[in-house]
């Protein structure tokens, strides 16, 4: 043991199960079949009634607001893609039917580098707006075919399949631009900043 | 933070036929918050690694970290950690993790704890810290199990339910419950017994499987609670 104090460990007779597929995961990551659920709260009661996601700019103006029924006149699509959480669980060939962001924002003319999305129950998380544009983010009202479920975010989620899954807020609402970054609330009490499962990027100073 | 550490095991205690309670000793454990859980690496000889999060269930303790794993006979990790894992043997761990699921020794409030099966364990690790500090703020730890000899600590836990503290045991799989125990599952009227009223505003704490963190949860706003004073901890059967 010495130099950079790192040590190699071998727990004797540990075999471990290699994952039984061709597909790489990220570092530190392991498969699962079932769709764990992760929430800091009660699964809040939404109503589609008075539902509404919207779009606040840099100076607080609400640029962009859909309610229920005009989201879900939005063109959408299916995507399939894998989702890493931060707890190590990955999923694979998720299909999810969705917005694109790139619909929702793409024809904002904003100064905006950030967005702070904002979640009921006061939830938010931060991402570059880079991070949501260009057919990597959407905002997904069905899995599998079917509604979304509450607990897993319905009756619509962000989706942001490049970052730990916990970017991808439950039960989102809304996209504050930002011109500076804005830490959210896992990002404020211990988790990475940006979340790159590839770069194992889970908490604060990966 | 997140450096990984080399820990030893100074002993491991079986807890229950499917439980052992690891006892670590982590050079340099910068302390964690009761309730707060780490991550455990396990490597092959061949160089491969698995790594899993597992709540702590001790209370601030300096250097000393104990872990309560429950084995999952198709897991990969729980099984060794559970069977195989000896006193001496060297793990490595990262932590502590969690800034969210936490209980601050100095909230004056009363707590309510609610756990289904392992879920406990982050709880424990409240319990325990709050019977260290003696802190004079009410502590009520409703615990689902499924059957007697599922309980975890279940002497300690009728230990440490005195003064401010109290513990709540409740089967649902065992007809046979007794007291200490209650039969059934927690729902909205046992919540309502062994709580508080919601205008006593308790900071409550749910940790368990998916299923039962959502219909305590619902049963708690459904009582009053604010849902910002309910925190909860889910984990699927997933994990091993």
């Amino acid at each position: 043991m010495e130099g950079d104090g790192t040590r190699k460990i071998v727990n004797r007779g540990f075999r471990g199960r290699r994952a039984g597929t061709a597909v790489p995961l990220p570092p530190g990551q392991y498969l699962v079949e079932d769709f764990p659920v992760l929430s800091a709260g009660p699964t809040p009661s939404v109503s589609l009634e008075t539902w509404d996601l919207t779009v606040v700019d840099v100076d607080g103006t609400v640029t962009r607001r859909w309610t229920w029924p005009e989201f879900r006149a939005l063109p959408s699509e299916d995507v399939v893609v894998d989702i890493h959480c931060v707890t190590q669980w990955s999923k694979l060939g998720t299909r999810w039917t969705g917005v694109s962001l790139d619909v929702l924002l793409g024809d904002i003319d904003t100064t905006a580098e950030f967005a702070l999305v904002v979640a009921e129950g006061d939830y938010t998380t931060n991402l570059p707006l880079a991070d949501l544009l260009g057919g990597k983010a959407w905002v997904a009202y069905a899995y599998d075919g079917d509604d979304l479920e509450p607990e897993h975010g319905g009756p619509a989620r962000l989706l942001v399949p490049h970052l730990y899954f916990w970017k991808s807020a439950k039960w989102v609402r809304g996209f504050q631009l930002l011109t500076e970054d804005t830490p959210g609330f896992w990002e404020a009490v211990g988790y990475h900043n940006y979340g790159d499962p590839w770069r194992e990027q889970r908490y604060w100073d990966d | 933070m997140a450096a990984w550490r080399v820990a030893t095991v100074v002993e491991t205690v079986p807890e229950t036929v499917h439980a052992v309670t690891i006892r670590l000793e982590v050079p340099d454990w910068p302390g964690h918050i009761a309730g707060q859980h780490l991550d455990l690496r396990l490597t092959a000889e061949d160089g491969y690694s698995a790594q899993r999060s597992y709540s702590i269930a001790s209370a601030p303790d300096g250097e000393r970290i104990d872990l309560d794993v429950v084995r999952l006979d198709d897991g990969e990790v729980s099984p060794y950690l559970t069977t195989d894992l000896e006193a001496g043997d060297l793990v490595e761990v990262r932590g502590p993790l969690g800034g969210y699921f936490t209980w601050e020794p100095a909230d004056p409030r009363p707590t309510l704890l609610v756990g289904g099966g392992s879920g406990v364990v982050p709880l424990l690790a409240m319990l325990r810290h709050h019977a260290a500090l003696d802190r004079p703020s009410g502590m009520h730890l409703v615990y689902s199990a499924r059957t007697a000899g599922d309980v975890l600590h279940r002497d300690e836990l009728a230990a440490l339910a005195s003064g401010p503290r109290a513990v709540t045991v409740t089967l649902t799989r065992d007809a046979g419950a007794a007291p200490p125990f209650r039969r059934g599952r927690v729902d909205r009227t046992v919540l309502a017994e062994v709580g508080w009223p919601a205008d006593a505003a308790p900071r409550c704490f749910v940790c368990g499987p998916t299923p039962f963190v959502e219909a305590v949860a619902e049963a708690l706003v459904g009582l009053g609670h604010a849902p910002a004073d309910v925190r909860t901890e889910r984990f699927g059967p997933t994990g091993g």
